[in-house]
């Protein structure tokens, strides 16, 4: 291959497998914002994974899919938010039995509808083309080869990066989401529902992890397999807390992220002889370095994964 | 004064609940699925303690959870989540590979015994880098122990794939998915070569090496300072502290034994059960199954070794569930459900103390 060919490749599958990091980190940052902690994403992006294929699979449109996908993230998502919010509970613990519940309903309607374990059918009808619409981008001399391997998901995640940063620092919800991360009491005070704030949170990030799910399954592989998350919800949560809970420093994080994943992929073609697992490994060891503060110590929001209990004054 | 029983019923209720309120969740998704929840039911039930063997069977699948069950539980006891124990668990096994083959001409009597401790002590380290991190720089152990879980799996990975590979250490064979085995004397023994009714299960004396470290685990936390102190930092760090009791310390000591005990989880499994370590792509699943049984047994040793039993059946008996024609996956939705009641604890008091309420309503008008 032609060195620039290669980089091409490489930048193109790097940010292919960067798009389901970000939009599932999106849905942690405003989760994490507003003082909920989801380790559940993994688990959503299975449900969303799943329904986006069991919804194209029936209608025969992968759109119809893609909204399954987000309607069913939000679904399991209103779990953790009534554990955590309403009922004060063990945010962990939630986060925990979501990704446990995930894996097995998911295995368990694979058995029920297909009446086959391991892998659904592929759907014929998938997103993991460049859009038609889009198809112009193709035309620019050097990039539109990247652009020719883009999917519909990969625009979607980096005008959700713009949405977010809009929504979390120009507008006045942000504020208030923001206020209730950091001082949910004195959100309160100023007349702010802490309750109402958190749980439009948590299904806003149950609503992106539920699209990133299709966007692996659909907007992928076109079909569902058990197992195909693979951690990805933990890296996405890497990815966020690296990126410091902040949209633009998340996808900079998924970015890079995507990129050890690509290289590992591609080592062969660009004949690099480092060992696999430690370029796998990059992603879990740089979140470890960004905590401990080497480089500029990545600070939580202050009422990160505390219950709020309201009126106790 | 509560009696003892009150006492005891008071710490039980909240699982006990959420355990039943699982099995209803599993018997209504059972009757979704088209079948009869009692046949499911009684399927797993047979098929995990009908007879010796299949009880056999039971045991060795109790074995492993109880470690991580007992791990999650001891960090819980500091104040401490531990998510950690799936890559304690590989940083354990792996270097019981590793010892096994360096000391690979010990006779059995030294070499058990030494695979073991190597294997606490890896999981020891994994754990206590996170115990490290939190108490060092205050990074939350959550976050830490998932990022060491992935850490261990790809490092334990690139070793099954170079080092320990048969294709490097033994001359003349070719590269395997797994490692090299551990030596014939080092393997436990097997529970059918005591009594031959347990047939051809895979029990082995890892079970006793389980239960030992549960009553080992419970006096260290109820009748020990090293216990005490433990406890102390949980139940509240700042009066710990203020009482002269290290909050730094007893993290670091507290996330070393549970880390300990997830790697004895995976040296007794592989000297009990696997014998060697595959390359995999994915968790082996004992550490999120311990938080479970942690949680369902109230963070009590012995507690721990009840709700391993009940992990352990619903995982031996979804085999006979799936032979019955019910789809085995059941029984994580089984255990998702009950974790949902235990983080969502106030579900569970509110349906008892409404019970209550309602007892309390006929004995007044009873009195009436």
């Amino acid at each position: 291959m032609a060195e620039g060919a290669i980089v091409i490749a490489v930048l193109a599958s790097a940010i292919r497998l960067a798009t389901p990091l970000i939009l599932a980190a999106l849905g942690g940052v405003f989760s994490e914002r507003s003082g909920v902690v989801n380790i559940g994403l993994e688990g959503i992006m299975i449900i969303g994974a799943f329904f986006a294929v069991l919804f194209t699979h029936i209608t025969g449109n992968p759109w119809l899919g893609v909204v399954a996908a987000m309607i069913f993230g939000i679904l399991a998502a209103s779990i953790l938010a009534v554990l955590a919010i309403n009922l004060r509970g063990n945010q962990i613990i939630a986060g925990v039995a979501i990704n446990l519940l995930a894996i097995s309903l998911s295995a368990f309607l694979l058995e029920l509808i297909w009446k086959r374990s391991g892998a659904t059918p592929s759907v014929p009808h998938a997103l993991t083309t460049n859009p038609k619409a889009l198809e112009f981008l193709e035309k620019i001399p050097v990039l539109g080869d990247l652009f020719s391997k883009f999917t519909p998901f990969v625009y979607i995640a980096f005008i959700l990066v713009g949405v977010t940063y809009y929504i979390l620092f120009k507008t006045p919800l942000g504020l208030r989401i923001r206020a209730v991360g950091e001082h949910p009491r004195a959100a309160e005070t100023v007349g702010i529902s802490v309750y109402k704030i958190r749980w439009l949170c948590v299904l806003i990030s149950g609503l992106l992890a539920g699209l990133a799910g299709a966007s692996l399954s659909i907007g992928t592989i076109s079909l569902f397999r058990e197992g195909m998350i693979a951690g990805q919800g933990f890296i996405a949560l890497a990815a966020m807390i690296f990126g410091k809970w902040h949209p633009v420093g998340a996808m900079f994080a998924c970015l890079f992220f995507g990129l050890t994943s690509a290289i590992q992929i591609l080592a062969q073609t660009i004949g690099i002889k480092w060992a696999p697992e430690f370029l796998l490994m990059i992603p879990y060891v740089a979140t470890i370095v960004a905590l401990v503060g080497v480089v500029g110590k990545a600070v939580a929001p202050a009422s990160d994964g505390l219950p709020y209990e309201k009126g106790e004054k | 004064m509560k009696s003892n029983f009150e006492k005891m019923w008071d710490s039980f209720r909240l699982p006990i609940f959420a355990v039943i309120l699982g099995f209803v969740v599993g018997a209504i998704c059972i009757i979704i699925a088209g079948s009869n929840p009692l046949v499911a039911y009684a399927a797993l039930f047979q098929g995990s303690l009908g007879s010796v063997t299949s009880f056999g069977e039971t045991l060795y699948k109790m074995t492993p959870i109880i470690f991580t069950g007992l791990s999650v539980a001891l960090a819980f006891r500091c104040g401490l989540f531990n998510i950690g124990a799936e890559g304690q668990y590989i940083a354990g096994s792996i270097v019981s590979i590793a010892t096994g083959w360096i000391f690979k001409d010990m006779p059995g009597i030294i070499l058990i015994p030494m695979i073991l401790i190597m294997g606490i002590i890896a999981g020891g380290i994994w754990g206590g880098i996170a115990g490290y991190l939190k108490a060092r720089f205050g990074v939350h152990e959550v976050i830490t122990t998932i990022m060491l879980n992935y850490i261990a799996l790809h490092t334990s990975n690139y070793l099954v794939r170079t080092v320990l590979n048969p294709e490097t250490l033994i001359p003349g064979s070719v590269r395997e998915a797994f490692t090299v085995p551990i030596p014939e004397q080092a393997k436990l023994l097997k529970l059918n070569e005591i009594l031959p009714q347990f047939t051809y299960s895979s029990a082995h004396v890892g079970i006793f090496i389980a239960i030992a470290a549960a009553i080992f685990i419970y006096f260290l936390l109820f009748k020990t300072t090293v216990g005490y102190e433990i406890r102390s930092v949980g139940f509240s760090p700042d009066a710990a502290e203020y009482g002269g009791i290290s909050k730094e310390k007893n993290t670091i000591l507290a996330m070393f034994i549970a880390g300990g005990l997830s790697g004895l989880a995976g040296a007794v499994q592989v000297t009990g059960l696997i014998y060697s370590v595959n390359q995999v792509a994915m968790m082996p699943g004992y550490g999120f199954t311990g938080i479970s049984v942690a949680l369902v047994g109230v963070s009590h040793p012995l507690g721990v070794l009840a709700s391993g039993l009940l992990f352990g059946i619903l995982d031996n008996g979804s085999r006979q569930m799936q032979l019955a024609g019910i789809p085995k996956e059941i029984t994580g939705i089984i255990q998702a459900v009950i974790l949902i009641f235990i983080a969502g604890e106030l579900i569970v008091k509110f349906i008892s103390e409404r019970r209550k309420k309602e007892l309390k309503d006929i004995k007044t008008k009873e009195v009436e």
